[in-house]
């Protein structure tokens, strides 16, 4: 196993690059033109933050913490090829760290804006200790059986909140006490405002990372293990730890998504994080494109819009109440459930695949008619 | 050693069921590599049609040949109208086409009935009989047996003694010479999904009365033991989900019995863990567990 070690590509190994000239300030560049897009979006999300209406902020806000959990789980399944169906689970352990650990600052009676930073990564350490140990274990299985195991972890957990009850109070959860948007952006700051910048950078940050992290060394032994194991060990990768490292990773993102979801709703309990959660970031996965993180951008929006649009839809129509109730509860499940299986059977690469198939298209044929 | 007694003959009563869900499994992957996650919840939906004949006719035994009849009907429609037209080249697109299944059949299930849990009737008592002081197993116990029983037996002839069975084993184990040799190959894995939703729908039956109740959500934690069953016996082989199915029935009523039935869902979590990081292949496995 050492001796494999030794073989694995260096960093300035021109793989993918090879002839080109100046291949190795590409590299460099891929640094910059991610956090030129991470500045870009940062700016464009503070312009935005302004100009919509509070709830419209809070529901952004909403698709932040889901696209860090969608990008972690999309680089897990799409580029390493594990199925997780227990990151629910993982934003369950984020979640409930964050939750602990603000109310152990509140009941020691501290305060200040850095109390908020310290208990998001502590919900990163402790997701990452339980992704490490799932993982560990992921990286044994494949396939169905990895399927089996993420889905019992995605149902048992939640239940542990009840059987725990002690510590984590059962169905009813915990709450989050949160500060107030710190008092130099002004008295009046919406509320809203800050929760969004607050989700925005910290998904931000962590999309930077995973961009890089997809391009560089790690991101192409990543990709080796899941096209071919076999081959991947033969060319001097570790294949197990290349796996228990993707899981951490994922895991890493999912837990800040889950503890982004938990300071915005400002509590937390089993019930926001049963196996319909877990199905719901593998279907924002798919629709987004396999392995695709700007697709995770459509799976997060989708997440959020579509029960929103579903109670539009419900509104329509004259219905019972209790109708329109079991209506609009479960019409987003039904849509979600028929998209993952229509998107997985007629367009397999999503809805990035079919964006960047189309963009292809146009310039070829631009190409062609200057030619 | 009364309760030992007592929660012993629960488990194997427990047990029958999930050995009767785990066979289910097994058809499936046996015949189609496919683990159908969607397995609890085309079950449960079976078990709905039940609830509404039986609550039409007034007549148990109606709905429970109504279940059967769904169940059977509803393999056969998955299988043709979705399952055939997923590329398996990767492992990972059945899974996660079954999982979109799931999502459709529960919302379904919620939008027509809703999402409280309304009681399943049972055809027998379901009180203890008492022999010499010692609490046994009660009428209905017994007709979990019977029934898990004569589904197990049926099976077995099938696939061991008719021409019918033959065709499927072949169709399943090699294809392209079955097709050659003129067998439906494509109709035999129709009949496969079928007979395996068929057993599925008879266990949710079975054991949907002695839970909460009926939900949409009635067969998830008895999925990941039943699944959990069919790994403990090897995915591959028919025995062996039936004693991984007892094994596991036995276990959790022992651990709820002992130590608190909040715990049991943890237990399945370490025994599937425990059993696939020791013997990946299942304890019952003939074929070599792939290796890389």
């Amino acid at each position: 196993m050492s001796a494999t070690r030794a073989v694995a590509p260096p960093q300035e190994s021109p793989v993918g690059a090879a002839g080109r000239p100046g291949a190795p300030r590409r590299r460099g560049g891929t640094l910059l033109r991610h956090l030129a897009v991470a500045v870009v979006a940062g700016l464009l999300l503070v312009g935005v933050s302004y100009a919509v209406e509070p709830f419209r902020n809070f529901q952004l806000a909403t698709v932040a913490a889901y696209l860090c959990a969608v990008a972690g789980l999309t680089v897990l399944t799409g580029l390493n090829g594990q199925l997780s169906l227990g990151h629910g689970a993982l934003m369950a352990t984020g979640a409930y760290t964050v939750a602990l650990c603000q109310n152990a600052f509140y009941d020691r009676g501290l305060t200040g804006g850095w109390l908020l930073p310290v208990s998001l990564a502590a919900a990163v350490v402790a997701t990452v200790a339980v992704g490490a140990v799932v993982g560990v274990a992921a990286a044994r299985l494949r396939g169905p059986y990895l399927a089996g195991v993420t889905l019992a972890v995605a149902i048992v957990v939640p239940a542990l909140a009840v059987t725990f009850d002690g510590v984590f109070n059962g169905e009813q959860g915990l709450s989050v006490p949160v500060e107030p948007p710190p008092l130099a952006l002004g008295p009046s700051f919406p509320y809203e405002r800050w929760q969004l910048w607050v989700a925005g950078a910290a998904t931000l940050l962590a999309l930077l990372l995973l961009a890089n992290l997809v391009r560089s060394r790690y991101g192409r032994t990543f990709r080796a293990v899941r096209d071919d194991e076999v081959a991947a060990r033969l060319a001097g990768i570790h294949v197990a730890r290349t796996q228990v490292l993707a899981f951490v990773v994922s895991a890493a993102t999912a837990g800040l998504g889950g503890a982004l979801l938990a300071v915005l709703a400002q509590s937390v309990s089993p019930g926001a994080f049963s196996m319909t959660l877990s199905l719901f970031l593998l279907m924002a996965v798919v629709i987004g494109g396999l392995g695709r993180l700007a697709g995770a951008v459509w799976g997060a929006v989708l997440l959020v819009a579509l029960p929103d649009l579903s109670h539009s839809v419900t509104e329509l129509f004259t219905l019972s109440p209790a109708a329109a109730q079991r209506l609009e509860g479960n019409l987003p499940l039904a849509i979600f459930g028929t998209t993952l299986i229509v998107v997985m059977i007629v367009a397999p690469g999503g809805v990035q695949g079919l964006l960047s198939r189309l963009g292809r298209a146009v310039l070829a044929r631009w190409r062609a008619r200057r030619s | 050693m009364d309760r030992f007694i007592f929660l012993t003959l629960d488990g194997l009563s427990r047990g029958a069921v999930y050995a009767a869900f785990a066979l289910a499994l097994v058809l499936i992957w046996r015949a189609a590599r496919v683990v159908n996650f969607a397995q609890g919840a085309m079950a449960v939906a079976a078990a709905y049609v039940a609830y509404s004949v039986t609550a039409a006719t007034g007549s148990y035994w109606l709905g429970f040949l109504a279940a059967l009849a769904a169940g059977l009907l509803l393999g056969a429609v998955v299988d043709r109208v979705v399952m055939r037209h997923v590329n398996h080249a990767s492992p990972l697109n059945p899974v996660i086409v079954a999982l979109g299944l799931v999502l459709l059949i529960q919302a379904v299930l919620g939008m027509i009935y809703g999402s409280q849990f309304r009681p399943a009737e049972v055809p027998f008592s379901r009180s203890a009989f008492t022999v010499g002081g010692l609490t046994v197993l009660s009428p209905y116990d017994l007709f979990v047996f019977a029934a898990v029983g004569v589904v197990v037996s049926a099976l077995a002839w099938i696939f061991a003694r008719t021409a019918v069975g033959l065709r499927m084993r072949a169709a399943a184990f090699a294809p392209e010479v079955s097709r050659l040799l003129g067998v439906n190959v494509g109709g035999m894995l129709t009949l496969g999904w079928a007979l395996a939703s068929g057993v599925g729908a008879l266990a949710a039956m079975l054991v949907i009365p002695t839970e909460l109740g009926l939900h949409p959500h009635a067969m998830d934690l008895v999925f990941v033991s039943a699944f959990t069953a069919a790994v403990v016996g090897g995915l591959d082989s028919p025995p062996g989900a039936v004693v991984g199915g007892l094994a596991v029935g036995l276990l959790l009523s022992y651990v709820s019995g002992y130590a608190g039935s909040d715990l049991t869902p943890l237990a399945v979590l370490v025994l599937l863990l425990a059993v696939l990081l020791v013997r990946p292949g299942g304890l019952f496995s003939t074929v070599a567990a792939r290796r890389v």
